[in-house]
């Protein structure tokens, strides 16, 4: 029994950071917060190099042919550095084709998503907080599609989009469809910008086996939610850390009075504890895949919560300087409430979990 | 609280009548906006500007002086129904750091000179302070601060710099604490300085939140020359005049805070009702956000009693008891809570900026409907109410000294 990560994934955490750290440091992150130019294509290109687009696709096309626990170890690294890019949506809709596309949609696209050529996203946010498969409503008549989604990542930037319809089926649109227009809207986490999508009789392609994916894309994007909400919440634990270390008042550093370093070891206990939730979860979806429905609702309940709280600590014990656009405590704080708010609150997961382990709760 | 709460006499509902009647006739509807787009500290500053100007023309402007400076010499039970209804009509926020915080010190120290030009200017809304206290090194420990004050004949040369000045952008004057000597005690050898913004020598940097607004600066002195006339106070004896003022800052609009945090819970309340669960009905069948709620409520009610109590024992001139510092603390944190709760209820419409639909004057529509407007500003924007006028660390030891003897 080993409930630690390989060694081969401790490496892959490693690249993946300090790729990140190289490439998309807090000063490229004030950038993008102070002028958002949208995908920063760049930057996709080289992540996709690193072989992250394709990493959970099938290696018969093209990809790394991991598992969700991989991926998750990869979210993580990027929560920590805060990172910017589609790739949550990106890695569902590649999930989602290899699991539930025909074998000509398989062919046809994984390929250009493993390789990162095509950028997909996932369209499942529906008006009225409808985040979950058996809450949406769209509705695709003999492959045409009238509908509107909210909340799609990087949607103007996105060339293929994977809606979730009422029932639970799943359809492919490609960007510039007839009848699809697309609304950008300034979002408060600019390293995940936010669209609207409308179709209005929109030609669309069903998956086969859409039914039956709907719920594994939702429960694999709750535990890379969780496990982004880990990495940010460990950074933020980290930040606070090393800002206690360094500011000097009363003669001495704030780290060394109790007000102050017990509330960063409650941060940490609240935060670390955690991240075997993440790996378990993430585990769970390959390996138990009967335990993963509620694992990932945990997860996500739990972490995404932690991560909100950490992040308030963290700017409070930063004091005016952690209050300000141009320090990087926003960073967190703000992609934080991105990934509580994203796929539903902690309420709706917690109510969720407590219904899978079969309480009696009413 | 209620006015029924306080026995009223029939003379009591006809100040109440008369105050509303002020206020229904006065407050415009770009005032009320103005008040109700302020997530943080002031409003817009023209509106808090223009509504003081108001104030002082109907003999308003600083009720609770002195009469010999400007008061309206009110009773406590008449503090009290203005409070309430401004509560009920919700102006909007002046800078308060002129009217509050610097005028009750220049009342105990000021030279009658001092207190002859400067409280005039004060209550009627001509000039507008800001509060130079805190720099780069000197936060929580400002006893440690490091400004420059060199004398030189009459004046006194200042090299250094402020900083988390809210609203410098818009304040004519500014005052603050120097430090004029080395001593054994870095309490020692502060003085306090009213100073011209206009001075040869001094420089804004502007300092954006976290929420992107502008309302923090940083004021850089470069042998600015401040005559010592300005000096208020003894030389070196700055502190005391600070601990003064931290006083009134620590219970300063603290009936105005609670009054505040009640319309939230009240806000907040109507945004449940909004708010979609997901399923079709709304975030007020989610017992376990109901019960939430209820908790911040129940803190609200007993501050609002525990504040009502100390304006009424409150003699004007006098400073504040050191309970304001205790009621703040909990307070402040109430009012993050309700913020927290109120982003938590908005969801999905957290996550848009609404930077330009959030202006007493926009053509910016606001993305989503009217009430999801205000509920992340205000989330990001009251992360400063437990940094801003002191941490809740500092808070505590203050408390836990002063009030608790420990």
């Amino acid at each position: 029994m080993d409930f630690d990560l390989s060694d081969t994934q401790k490496a892959l955490y490693s690249s993946v950071r300090r790729f990140f750290e190289t490439e998309a440091p807090p000063s490229r992150l004030l950038k993008i917060y102070d002028r958002d130019e949208g995908l920063d294509r760049d930057l996709w290109r080289k992540s996709a190099d690193l072989g992250l687009a394709g990493l959970i696709v099938p290696e018969e096309h093209g990809g790394a042919g991991l598992e969700l626990l991989d991926l998750a170890v990869v979210t993580d690294a990027m929560g920590y550095c805060a990172a910017p890019g589609p790739l949550l949506g990106h890695a569902l809709v590649g999930m989602a084709l290899s699991l539930g596309g025909s074998e000509e949609q398989k062919a046809r696209w994984l390929p250009r998503l493993a390789s990162g050529e095509v950028v997909a996203s996932l369209a499942i946010s529906e008006h009225g907080e409808r985040w979950q498969p058996d809450q949406w409503t769209a509705v695709a008549t003999a492959g045409r599609l009238t509908a509107s989604k909210k909340n799609v990542l990087f949607a103007a930037d996105a060339d293929l989009f994977l809606v979730g319809l009422a029932g639970g089926g799943l359809a492919l649109v490609e960007q510039g469809a007839p009848g699809l227009t697309v609304r950008e809207v300034d979002g408060i986490d600019r390293t995940r910008r936010l669209g609207a999508l409308g179709f209005v009789d929109t030609p669309c392609e069903l998956l086969p086996e859409g039914l039956a994916v709907a719920e594994r894309i939702r429960d694999a994007a709750l535990v890379l939610l969780a496990a982004d909400a880990y990495g940010g919440a460990h950074r933020s634990v980290e930040l606070m850390t090393n800002y206690a270390n360094e500011r000097v008042q009363f003669g001495r550093t704030i780290g060394h009075f109790q007000g102050v370093k017990h509330q960063i070891a409650d941060a940490a206990a609240e935060v670390e504890p955690a991240r075997q939730l993440v790996w378990y979860a993430a585990y769970t979806f390959d390996h138990r895949p009967d335990e993963a429905p509620r694992l990932a609702a945990l997860a996500k309940a739990h972490l995404t919560d932690r991560y909100v709280n950490t992040t308030r600590t963290m700017v409070l014990l930063h004091g005016g300087i952690g209050y300000t656009w141009e320090f990087h405590c926003q960073f967190w704080l703000k992609r934080a409430m991105f990934d509580r708010t994203f796929l539903g609150s902690p309420s709706v997961h917690r109510e969720r979990a407590a219904a899978m382990a079969d309480w009696q709760i009413n | 609280m209620d006015i029924e709460q306080l026995d009223p006499t029939p003379e009591d509902y006809a100040f109440r009548d008369e105050v509303r009647r002020f206020y229904d006739q006065n407050l415009t509807d770009e005032h009320r906006r103005a008040a109700l787009l302020t997530t943080w500290a002031l409003a817009e500053f023209e509106y808090g500007r223009s509504w003081q100007k108001i104030l002082y023309a109907r003999g308003w402007g600083a009720p609770n002086w002195p009469v010999e400076y400007g008061g309206a010499g009110w009773s406590p039970k008449q503090r009290l129904i203005w409070e309430m209804e401004s509560q009920r009509a919700r102006p909007p926020e002046i800078m308060r750091m002129g009217k509050n915080l610097v005028a009750p010190c220049i009342m105990t120290f000021g030279t009658d000179e001092q207190k002859a030009y400067f409280l005039p200017r004060i209550i009627s809304g001509e000039d507008w302070w800001a509060q130079g206290y805190s720099e780069p090194g000197a936060g929580s420990d400002l006893a440690s601060l490091q400004l420059q004050a060199t004398s030189d004949g009459d004046d006194y040369i200042l090299n250094g710099s402020k900083i988390w000045t809210t609203f410098a952008q818009f304040a004519n004057r500014i005052f603050c604490l120097v430090r004029t000597a080395k001593m054994q005690k870095k309490q020692e050898g502060i003085t306090f300085l009213l100073i011209d913004m206009d001075s040869p020598g001094i420089e804004l940097r502007p300092i954006y939140t976290i929420a992107g607004e502008h309302e923090f600066n940083q004021v850089f002195f470069t042998d600015v020359r401040v005559p010592k006339s300005r000096r208020l106070g003894e030389e070196n004896a700055g502190w005391s005049v600070a601990r003064h003022l931290l006083l009134y800052e620590h219970s300063a609009g603290l009936l105005r805070m609670v009054t505040e945090l009640r319309w939230r819970v009240r806000w907040l309340n109507e945004l449940v009702g909004l708010e979609a669960d997901g399923y079709g009905g709304s975030l007020r069948d989610d017992p376990d956000f109901s019960r939430r709620l209820s908790l911040l409520e129940i803190a609200v009610e007993a501050a609002d009693f525990a504040a009502a109590q100390l304006i009424a024992d409150a003699k004007p001139g006098a400073p504040p008891d050191a309970t304001g510092e205790l009621l703040n603390i909990r307070n402040r944190e109430t009012a993050q809570a309700l913020t927290e709760l109120g982003a938590e209820a908005v969801g999905y419409y957290g996550a848009p900026d609404q930077r330009g639909a959030r202006k007493v004057v926009t053509d910016v529509p606001v993305v989503g409907p009217p009430h999801v407007l205000l509920p992340m500003p205000f989330y990001l924007a009251q992360r400063a109410n437990t940094i801003a006028g002191g941490t809740p660390e500092i808070h505590r030891n203050n408390v836990a000294k002063h009030l608790l003897g420990l």
